[in-house]
């Protein structure tokens, strides 16, 4: 662990892209503690991908990926466990595993990690969709539920061992505004209350303005971070006129 | 405490939370928490606070939380579950020490199911027997429906054979039947050498090695020929069809067709089935020609001649026996490959409903193939065939 503050995600000259296709040259950023972050980018950009490396589903060309100053990286197979049970994930499209109700989904991860009995699992699961406000949903299953509760419903499953970070693949892709609006909300309201850093992947700019405290922006030509900041200043104040014109386009256009 | 520490980083195997049990006087027990209360180490107080609670013997407890860094989600829902439990109960509860941060979401927890949800209800038995009752009208409704659809279509077909699909036909063919030769000859061999020995041993007994050719053209012919065949072919191909139907039914593919103007039975259904009921009866005949090589091989090692066998061989096949055998496995063809494909049409939501309509694609299949092989048992009898 390194000597200076530590910060729950670093990424330190990281390279990454597939063969023969080099998508990020060099990279590094920090995600503070508490904070929602994002991460912006076109389309192809390599938002997506980037976040998969960050949660070690791919591994980087050069570079290192710390996770509260545990590399990422060249962690051995107990140590990423140890690691990955500390962060949360939802998944673009939700994932939830339909042979199961929402009660189940969520209570797998307690059964495997932890040992508790399991009155205290239900209980704990009941808890997560009433934080999601999807109390009484218990024993649905996932394909009973509209698009926006099935991504509420992955978050909260996300949140089943409590993790430090939770990470999140276009929560708003495919729902409507207002519904993406009320997601806006709920991340919020779960940073606020439970303390828990956020990294979140996106294109919608509205709801970027709405929760970010920071952000990169990924320039896919130069392969590089185009600024990075909190949105509101990038959109006015950012010395790169690509960064402005990207922020403040978007922005009227969104509004 | 600054802010850093409180929602820190603590790695999994090093975030601990020890407790102490201290029984006070007047029937005060005092559990005293230390470290963090998280879901990767609250298993033991649960525990513990189960057993305290069990036995029923401390008229008040208290939460001593003035050493806890850190509560989430999990502590919360122990502290809600056991206050609850107190208040059943009838003894005091009490927390100490706790912190304002964590106040708040003690208090917005704490009556997460006070206004019910949409629920879930509990159905009576009388409601469950209802449903399933509803279930199996559907299901009947669905059947008969489909055969409908299916002879409809098929004699739309007849009139106007450019209607049919012919590329997936040949696609079909390819799948069910050239890719099929090799596990069918293996098959046969493997049966007309295994039938062939067990009945030299018994009829070696009585000198009539020779008559393995004729028990084993006929019982090949018209039983076992058309019985392996069709279940090979509902394990390789019915379940095939009802996977891949099944998962387009699932991922909305049929919806799109039929929205499409399409109707899901000439796309899908008719190909599958012409293509099975087209290349079954040369299954079935590869089948035959190699089991008879099976039980050559039996007869040339008990010295036999070749010429011999065959002229037994001849003898006993009559062409009868050979066109009905065939007419079974056309018609057992028919069943797998319909079965298959309507279990594929009924699948629900999910992975596990594919998975359920292959299972039930491929038993159903073999119970159609044996009920069907007794019908034909009593028709061939009446008929004298």
């Amino acid at each position: 662990m390194r000597e200076e503050q530590v910060h729950p995600v670093s990424a330190v000259n990281l390279s990454i892209g597939f063969p023969g296709e080099m998508l990020l040259e060099n990279v590094s950023f920090d995600v503070y503690s508490g904070e929602i972050f994002v991460i912006l980018g076109g389309s192809g950009s390599g938002k997506s991908t980037l976040l998969k490396h960050i949660i070690g589903l791919y591994t980087p060309l050069s570079g290192k990926i710390f996770i509260h100053g545990q590399d990422l990286t060249t962690a051995g197979q107990d140590e990423k466990t140890s690691i990955l049970n500390r962060i949360g994930i939802s998944y673009q499209s939700g994932a939830l595993f339909g042979s199961m109700t929402l009660l189940e989904n969520i209570r797998l991860p307690l059964e495997e990690f932890t040992n508790m009995p399991m009155e205290a699992m239900n209980l704990v699961s009941r808890l997560k969709l009433f934080q999601v406000g999807l109390e009484g949903y218990e024993m649905r299953m996932p394909s009973e539920l509209s698009g926006g509760m099935q991504k509420r419903a992955a978050i909260a499953r996300a949140m089943a061992l409590d993790p430090s970070i939770l990470f999140m693949d276009e929560p708003s892709a495919g729902l409507d505004p207002l519904t993406s609006l009320e997601l806006d909300e709920l991340i919020l309201d779960i940073a606020r209350s439970l303390k828990i850093t956020f990294v979140i992947v996106t294109h919608e700019l509205a709801s970027i303005f709405n929760i970010a405290d920071r952000m990169i922006i990924l320039d896919k030509k130069r392969k590089r971070i185009a600024a990075q900041g909190n949105p509101v200043e990038l959109s006015t104040s950012s010395p790169d006129p690509w960064v402005r014109s990207f922020l403040n386009r978007e922005k009227n256009v969104g509004n | 405490m600054n802010e850093e520490e409180m929602s820190g980083y603590v790695p999994a195997g090093k975030s601990t939370l020890n407790y102490d049990v201290q029984k006070e006087p007047q029937g005060l027990l005092r559990v005293i928490l230390n470290g963090r209360m998280e879901a990767m180490n609250i298993g033991p107080l649960w525990k513990q606070l189960g057993k305290i609670f069990k036995k029923n013997d401390a008229a008040k407890v208290i939460l001593d939380l003035d050493n806890v860094d850190y509560i989430d989600m999990s502590g919360q829902a122990l502290i809600l579950h056991y206050s609850r439990l107190a208040k059943e109960k009838g003894l005091q509860f009490q927390l100490s020490g706790l912190r304002p941060d964590f106040k708040h979401v003690h208090d917005q927890v704490s009556c997460f199911d006070c206004k019910p949800g949409p629920g879930f209800v509990k159905r009576s038995s009388v409601e469950e027997l209802g449903h399933a009752a509803v279930n199996l009208v559907r299901d009947a409704r669905d059947f008969f429906s489909f055969v409908g659809e299916f002879v409809s279509t098929s004699v739309y077909a007849l009139i106007r054979p450019g209607s049919v699909r012919w590329k997936d036909v040949l696609l079909h063919v390819e799948n069910v039947g050239s890719k099929a030769v090799f596990i069918i000859a293996l098959m046969g061999f493997l049966v007309g050498l295994i039938i062939s020995f067990q009945s030299a041993l018994i009829l070696r007994m009585f000198g009539a090695e020779i008559f393995i050719a004729q028990l084993l053209g006929l019982t090949m012919v018209r039983e076992l020929g058309p019985l392996v065949t069709a279940i090979i072919l509902a394990g390789r191909s019915g379940s095939a069809f009802a996977a891949e139907i099944g998962t387009m039914k699932t991922n909305e593919e049929i919806n799109a067709l039929q929205t499409m103007g399409l109707n899901p039975i000439r796309f899908l259904v008719l190909p599958k089935m012409l293509a099975t009921m087209l290349v079954t009866p040369f299954l079935c005949i590869f089948f035959l020609f190699f089991s008879f090589i099976g039980g050559a091989l039996v007869m040339l090692s008990l010295d036999f001649t070749l010429t011999a066998y065959l002229n037994h061989l001849r003898i006993s096949i009559g062409m009868i026996d050979f066109l009905g055998g065939m007419f079974k496995v056309l018609v057992f063809s028919l069943l797998v490959a319909w079965i298959g494909c309507v279990r594929g049409l009924q699948t629900g939501f999910g992975a596990r409903a594919v998975g359920r309509s292959t299972t039930s694609a491929v038993v159903s299949a073999i119970v159609l193939i044996i009920l069907a092989d007794g019908i034909f048992a009593v028709i061939y009898y009446v008929l004298g065939i």
